[in-house]
């Protein structure tokens, strides 16, 4: 196992880490990634992996459309909205 | 160049053809005001469930009949986590290590009539983004969150494609075959399908694939074939000058006509796939396999065999009448009709299509129903109209958007004179008043007879058969 990249997996975690709280984290990961290792540790060839913890399978919905969809009231939570759009700080690719 | 092997993978998102989202009851239709069909499960908001449209897994079901793959019996839907602003719930819903539909092939036919099988990795199930509008309000970035949850099924080819041309045949035939089977609506200038293309190349020869760029985006054929061609000639000029490639995503700067770069690649890992505790796994029963593959429509390279096989139409005409199913049934019905295969191919894939091309109306809306063109044609064929009547006539069934061709050619008097006797005597009136054009016949001067045909085809208002005015003339000059 590499050295934790903190400061990479804080950026896929869109988290501001402080200096201390960077040293916390790393600690707290490496505690976690011990436990990992020690279950990868046990024999699993013979198990299927499991998707869901419920023994069924995944009910459909007919195709239809049934929502009416009130954009007032889900706006209403929103920060900033114009024209109808959700607005966020400039995004340029 | 010969020293270098491109090697092209496409990855096309094909829009599924629901009425509503894939996990929830909002409509799908395009053009709505922004953000009135974005309901709480579309906005990711606390306390909701997703809950699987049974019209998408039948529309992949069908996908994977069609290019002869495994439908696996269970798959399985993950969360891809990343974060942008046109994803509120800060991952996709997507299949990542279970898709539902496991490797096929589709046949692509080059314009020289070779075809080739490209390998399917996978198709899989997964939600559509919204859309970032970056030009409306200035300093922000807008967010129209309508397409949130279109269903979209992710068709993954194998890096089997060796050139531009074969990647822009490979995204036709795949819009044609998703056409065909009603599952996509194949509308490309509303984002309908989408490409990216991942490209690489190699020194010839060698088994190992270079590294890649993904260049995302694509939404043309032409532009398909432009950016990979251009992509494979950075690359090329790069390893020549010594230097090596970088794994990135580029996008295809269509007013320029080149590839840049924007931003360096995520790789999987980075987007922490684990199954959604919110779905449970999804079961494909014989029963849905059996019901799909009985209804399977008639697929595009099927029909195009037909036509050239039993109706003898070149492989060009068939081939474009059956890249689209709303064309081939107008073709069918035509057919039906006059019995005319090859003029029926004409006229729809001629005058038919630039009309519409030229009024951009879809072959479903045209003015001409099916019915009065296969009877244009029948009088075509039978000789009651010459073909510039018959351009007369198609003229103002298309602008009256109604009507009936015999009622029409019997009100504007267009039936064509094919009584040989008036014709003669008409025939005979011509050469006596322009006898100059006709000793310059007689001396040898075959082009003046041109100019004589059109005389007679004046004098009788367009209503002589050309062919029977050409051997009245030259049994007359004899």
């Amino acid at each position: 196992m590499d050295k934790l990249n903190i400061t990479h997996l804080a950026k896929l975690s869109q988290l501001a880490l402080s200096d201390s709280e960077r040293a916390h984290v790393e600690q707290d990961l490496a505690h976690i990634i011990d436990m990992v290792d020690h279950m990868a540790s046990v024999d699993t060839n013979s198990v299927e992996p499991l998707a869901h913890p419920l023994d069924a399978v995944q009910r459909l919905r007919p195709d239809e459309v049934t929502e009416e969809v009130n954009r007032n009231r889900f706006q209403r939570g929103a920060p900033a909205t114009e024209a109808g759009l959700y607005l966020v700080p400039r995004v340029i690719e | 160049m010969n020293d270098w092997e491109p090697a092209i993978g496409l990855e096309v998102h094909v829009q599924l053809a629901t009425h509503s989202k894939i996990f929830s009851g909002t409509s799908t239709a395009f053009g709505a005001a922004p953000n009135t069909q974005a309901n709480a499960v579309d906005l990711g908001l606390p306390g909701v469930l997703p809950v699987l449209n049974e019209a998408a897994v039948r529309m992949a079901v069908t996908f994977g009949l069609a290019i002869g793959a495994e439908v696996n019996r269970r798959s399985v839907f993950d969360r891809k986590n990343y974060f942008y602003p046109d994803l509120p719930k800060g991952y996709q819903i997507s299949q990542f290590e279970h898709p539902i539909v496991g490797p096929g092939h589709l046949r692509i036919t080059m314009e020289d009539g070779s075809a080739r099988d490209i390998g399917i990795t996978r198709a899989h199930l997964e939600e559509d983004a919204g859309k970032s509008v970056h030009d409306a309000i200035p300093g922000m970035t807008g967010v129209d969150l309508n397409r949130t949850g279109t269903p979209l099924l992710e068709v993954v080819s194998d890096p089997d494609l060796r050139t531009a041309e074969e990647a822009g045949a490979y995204f036709r035939t795949l819009h044609a075959l998703v056409k065909a089977l009603r599952i996509c609506d194949g509308d490309l200038s509303q984002g309908s399908m989408r490409c990216d293309a991942n490209v690489s190349v190699r020194k010839t020869g060698d088994e190992k694939l270079g590294e890649r760029t993904e260049i995302k985006n694509i939404n043309s054929f032409r532009f398909v074939e432009l950016a990979v061609r251009h992509e494979i000639g950075r690359q090329i000029d790069i390893l020549e000058a010594g230097g090596a490639i970088e794994r990135e995503t580029r996008q295809f700067d269509a007013d320029e006509g080149v590839t840049r770069p924007m931003r360096t690649k995520e790789y999987s890992e980075d987007y922490r796939y684990f199954p959604d505790p919110d779905l449970l796994p999804v079961e494909v029963t014989d029963e849905l396999i059996d019901s799909i593959r009985a209804s399977m429509p008639e697929l595009p390279e099927v029909r195009a065999g037909r036509y050239r096989d039993e109706l003898a139409l070149s492989a060009y005409d068939a081939g474009r009448l059956a890249a689209d199913p709303d064309v081939a049934d107008y073709f069918d019905a035509v057919y039906a009709v006059c019995g005319e295969a090859k003029l029926s191919a004409n006229w729809i894939l001629g005058e038919l299509a630039a009309s519409l091309n030229r009024d951009t109306l879809s072959i479903e809306d045209s003015p001409v129903p099916a019915s009065q063109l296969g009877l244009l044609i029948s009088r075509v064929a039978d000789d009651t109209l010459s073909n510039s009547a018959a351009s007369t006539v198609f003229a103002t069934l298309w602008s009256a958007g109604e009507g009936d061709v015999d009622e029409i050619i019997a009100a504007q008097g267009l039936r064509q004179m094919n009584d040989s006797s008036a014709l003669e005597q008409v025939v005979a009136e011509v050469l006596t008043n322009h006898p100059e054009q006709a000793a310059q016949f007689r001396d040898g001067k075959e082009k003046i007879l041109g100019f004589l045909v059109g005389q007679v085809m004046k004098a009788t208002q367009g209503k002589a058969n050309p062919r029977q005015v050409n051997e009245l003339l030259r049994e007359a000059l004899k």
